[in-house]
C-alpha cells in the first residue's frame, strides 16, 4: 500500500517525494521537523474525530462528511453527475444519461442498478431514488485518493462493503472498501477518480471515447502534453475547473467555436474555462516564421484537428462498431460465445453481438459549431432512410460558429421498434428472467425496458443502422506531433471531405487548370516546332 | 556586328537573381497548388513565402534603379518596327536572315521583346504580387471586415501563374535565336552584346 501510495505522491510532486524519501532513509533525525510532504491542503482528515469510526454504508460516512462539508451535498444535488438530467436550453431536449439512448449499451432506465455505479449516488436502483437525499450523495466516487474504493454494476451506486461475489454465481470474490480508511484519506479529484467512470464508458477500458481510456491515468508526454506524469501532470480537474462541485465542459452544450482571449485572473469570464483558447488565446503559436500562418488557421480549425492527430494511442483499443443485430448467437449446449482477435480482443459476444476495435485511429472530421441535436426516445425514424444519427452535430463553414473538430464516429447497429419507428430501450443488464445478457431474447428485453421508460412498444422490433460522434479533445499530442500540413493541404488529405472552404492544396479550379495547362502546352508545343523547323532548315 | 555592352552588373544581377526566385516560385508553388508532390506543402509555403519577400525586395531596388538611371524608358511600347520583327519570326529566322532589330545601348529590346517585358511588369507581375499578398494576409483582411473569398484570390493568383510559365517557356526559347545559339546568353552573363560577327558562322 505505501508503495502505492508513494507513487502516486511521485506524480503529485517529485521533488517533494524524493525528500520525504531522502528523510524516511535518514530515519529520526528530523523527528521534530514539519512535514516535509507538500499537502495540497490545510486539512488532514485523519485528525478528524468525526472520521475516526467505522462505518457501516456510504451515506453513514456521507453524513460525517456533511458535518462540516454543510453545502456540498446540495451542490452535487444541481449537477448533471447527481441528476443525469439535462434541459438542452438551446433546443429544449431532455437530456442527461437517464434520458438519452446511445448505441453502446443503449439505454439506462430498466438498468439502472448497474449503470449507477457510475452516479454519484448511493442507492440509485430504479424510479424511486431519493434525489433529495444528501447522504445518498457519494462523496467518495471523487475525493478518494487512496485508489481502493470500487462501485460494482449490480449494486445500484454501493461499493461492496464486505467481499461479494459480483456476478452472483461468477466465482469473483470482490474485496469490500475499508470506509474509515478511504474517509480519512479524501482529497482534490485526479484523473483516477474522474477515469473510474469516464475512462470506461460504453462498459470497458477505452470503449466509448477514444481520447479517454486508463492510459491517462499516468500518461507519458507524447500521449497528453497536458497530463504528462513526470511533466505538467495536469488532473482533469486543470481544465474542467470545477466550481461548487459544478464541473465545465459539457458534452451536451459543447463550445464549439470559442472566440474569446485566454482568462486572465481577476477578469471576470463566464466563458467555459475548459477549451483550448481559455488558456492559449486565439494566436497560439509562437514560433519565429511559421507562427502567423499556423495562427490563421484558428478561425478555421479547431486546435484539437491538429493536436490530436490519432485516438486510441496509448495502447487501450477503442471500439469503433457494435453490431447488435448479431448478438444472441449461443453454442449447441445453449450457451453464450465470446470470440476473440489474435490480439486478445473480445470481437463477438453473445450478449452484445459483433465489435471492431481500433487503436492509434485517425479521426474523422466535420464542421461543428457545439449544437447537439440527440435523436430521443419517441423521435421518428426510418429504416430507409439511411442511417439513423444518434446525436446530430450542428455547423457549416458559413455560420460563422463553426470550426473543423475531429471526431470519433462510432457506428452500430441496434434494434429499433419497425411498427411505431422509434428507438428502443432494451433491458439488458440483470438477473431476472427478461434482461437480454441472461435470457437472449430481444421480445421480452425490450418490453421490460420501454415499461420502464414509460415508452409504448409495438412488440415488433427491427435493427437499424446508427452513428453517434464523438468530439474528440482528450489525447493532445506534443507540437513535434502535431498534424502535418501535407496531411490536410492534398488531395485524398485528412479534410478530404471538408466542404465550403478553399484548401490550398486540395482544392483547384478545374477550368483554369484545363484552360492554364492548355496555354502552356500550346506554348512549349509552339516553341518546339519552331525550333524543330529552325533545326531542320539549319543548313540556310 | 560590333560589340557593345549592354546590361550592366546590376541588371545582370537583378535578371539572373529574379530567375532564380522565379523559377524556385513556380515549382514550390505549383505545388502549393496540387499539382505534385515535390518538397511537401510545409516547406514548399515557406520557400515560396521566403522568395517572395526576397523579389519584392530585389524589385525595389530595381524600380529604384529604373527611374534612377532612365533606363524605364527602354519599356516604352512601340508599333514600329512589330511588323519586321513578326516576320522575322515567322519567317526570315528560317530562312537565316538576319534579324531586323539592331540593338543599341539606349534601345536594348526590340519591339516585340520590350512589349513582352512590358507586360510581364504591368500585367503579370501585378497579378501575382496583389493576390500574392492578399493570399498571404487572407485573414488579416478577413479581421479587418474585407470579405475576399480564399478561392477567388487563389484562382487570380494561379492565372498569374500560367501567365508566368507561358512566358518563361517562351522567353527561354527566345534567347536561343540570337545570332548563335547561345548569343543572348552570354550577353546576360557578360553583359556584353554581338562581338562575335566576324567569326559567326551563321552571319
Amino acid at each position: 500500500m505505501k508503495h502505492v501510495l508513494f507513487r502516486r505522491l511521485a506524480q503529485l510532486c517529485p521533488d517533494a517525494t524524493r525528500l520525504l524519501a531522502v528523510l524516511l532513509v535518514a530515519g529520526n533525525a528530523f523527528a521534530g521537523a514539519p512535514p516535509s510532504v507538500k499537502m495540497d491542503s490545510t486539512a488532514d482528515h485523519g485528525k478528524f474525530k468525526e472520521l475516526q469510526k467505522t462505518f457501516s454504508s456510504g451515506p453513514e460516512l456521507t453524513k460525517a462528511c456533511l458535518t462540516c462539508h454543510t453545502e456540498a451535498a446540495k451542490q452535487v444535488h444541481r449537477t448533471k453527475h447527481w441528476t443525469w438530467d439535462f434541459l438542452n436550453p438551446e433546443n429544449q431536449q431532455r437530456l442527461g444519461k437517464k434520458n438519452v439512448i446511445n448505441n453502446f449499451c443503449i439505454s439506462v432506465p430498466s438498468n439502472l442498478a448497474f449503470c449507477s455505479s457510475c452516479h454519484v449516488g448511493y442507492g440509485w436502483k430504479d424510479a424511486s431514488f431519493d434525489f433529495k437525499s444528501e447522504e445518498n450523495v457519494d462523496c467518495l466516487a471523487c475525493h478518494d485518493t487512496t485508489g481502493s474504493y470500487r462501485k460494482l454494476p449490480g449494486l445500484a451506486g454501493h461499493p461492496p462493503y464486505k467481499d461479494t461475489e459480483i456476478p452472483p454465481g461468477s466465482g469473483k470474490i470482490a474485496k469490500g472498501v475499508d470506509l474509515t480508511k478511504i474517509g480519512q484519506k479524501v482529497g482534490k479529484s485526479s484523473r483516477d477518480t474522474c477515469g473510474a467512470c469516464h475512462f470506461f464508458g460504453g462498459g470497458g477500458d477505452g470503449v466509448k471515447h477514444g481520447d479517454m481510456d486508463s492510459s491517462l491515468a499516468s500518461p507519458d508526454k507524447d500521449l497528453d502534453v497536458h497530463m504528462d506524469a513526470t511533466g505538467l501532470d495536469f488532473t482533469c480537474g486543470t481544465c474542467h475547473k470545477t466550481s461548487s462541485h459544478e464541473v465545465p465542459g459539457s458534452r451536451y452544450t459543447p463550445v464549439g467555436k470559442d472566440k474569446g482571449g485566454a482568462h486572465i485572473r481577476g477578469k471576470e469570464d463566464k466563458s467555459n474555462p475548459a477549451t483550448c483558447q481559455s488558456c492559449h488565446g486565439q494566436a497560439p503559436h509562437k514560433d519565429a516564421g511559421l507562427a502567423s500562418k499556423l495562427n490563421h488557421h484558428t478561425d478555421k480549425v479547431a486546435c484539437q484537428t491538429c493536436h490530436i492527430p490519432a485516438i486510441a494511442r496509448g495502447g487501450v483499443a477503442t471500439k469503433m462498431t457494435w453490431d447488435w443485430s448479431t448478438a444472441g448467437q449461443l453454442t449447441p449446449e445453449g450457451k453464450p460465445i465470446i470470440k476473440k482477435n489474435d490480439k486478445g480482443q473480445v470481437i463477438y459476444d453473445s450478449k452484445k453481438g459483433d465489435f471492431t476495435l481500433g487503436e492509434n485511429v485517425t479521426p474523422e472530421y466535420a464542421w461543428f459549431n457545439g449544437k447537439v441535436t440527440y435523436t430521443l426516445l419517441g423521435d421518428k425514424i426510418d429504416k430507409n432512410e439511411g442511417v439513423t444519427h444518434i446525436n446530430k452535430m450542428g455547423g457549416s463553414a458559413s455560420d460563422g460558429e463553426s470550426l473543423i473538430w475531429p471526431m470519433k464516429v462510432f457506428r452500430g447497429s441496434q434494434p429499433f421498434d419497425s411498427e411505431n419507428k422509434t428507438l428502443v430501450t432494451p433491458h439488458t443488464a440483470g438477473n431476472d428472467d427478461t434482461a437480454y445478457w441472461k435470457n437472449f431474447g430481444w421480445e421480452k428485453a425490450i418490453d421490460t425496458g420501454m415499461k420502464a421508460s414509460g415508452t409504448p412498444y409495438s412488440g415488433k422490433y427491427d435493427f437499424i443502422k446508427t452513428d453517434m460522434s464523438w468530439p474528440i479533445t482528450h489525447m493532445v499530442a506534443p507540437k513535434e506531433k502535431a498534424v502535418g500540413c501535407n496531411e490536410c493541404h492534398a488531395k485524398g488529405g485528412r479534410l478530404d471531405k471538408i466542404e465550403g472552404i478553399y484548401i490550398p492544396g486540395r482544392d483547384a479550379n478545374s477550368l483554369l487548370n484545363l484552360f492554364g495547362w492548355l496555354a502552356v502546352g500550346g506554348t512549349l508545343a509552339g516553341v518546339l516546332l519552331h525550333g524543330l523547323i529552325r533545326f531542320l532548315r539549319r543548313k540556310h | 556586328m560590333e560589340r557593345i555592352y549592354i546590361f550592366t552588373r546590376f541588371e545582370r544581377f537583378w535578371h539572373w537573381t529574379q530567375a532564380f526566385l522565379v523559377i524556385g516560385m513556380m515549382i514550390t508553388g505549383f505545388e502549393i497548388h496540387g499539382t505534385y508532390n515535390l518538397l511537401g506543402f510545409l516547406l514548399a509555403h515557406q520557400v515560396h513565402t521566403f522568395a517572395a519577400w526576397a523579389l519584392i525586395v530585389l524589385w525595389v531596388f530595381a524600380i529604384f534603379w529604373h527611374f534612377i538611371t532612365g533606363e524605364w524608358r527602354q519599356y516604352i511600347p512601340t508599333m514600329k518596327g512589330v511588323d519586321k520583327v513578326f516576320r522575322h519570326y515567322a519567317w526570315g529566322i528560317f530562312q537565316g536572315e538576319p534579324h531586323p532589330f539592331v540593338v543599341t545601348r539606349g534601345r536594348k529590346h526590340n519591339p516585340m521583346q520590350a512589349q513582352a517585358y512590358l507586360a510581364v511588369k504591368v500585367l503579370i507581375n501585378p497579378i501575382l504580387w496583389i493576390s500574392g499578398l492578399l493570399y498571404l494576409y487572407y485573414n488579416e483582411l478577413a479581421g479587418l471586415g474585407q470579405s475576399l473569398d480564399l478561392a477567388t484570390i487563389a484562382l487570380i493568383h494561379t492565372i498569374g501563374a500560367f501567365m508566368m510559365l507561358a512566358f518563361f517557356i517562351a522567353h527561354v526559347y527566345l534567347i536561343t535565336t540570337g545570332h548563335t545559339v547561345t548569343a543572348h546568353l552570354k550577353a546576360m552573363l557578360t553583359g556584353w552584346e554581338g562581338g562575335e560577327g566576324e567569326h559567326n558562322k551563321k552571319g
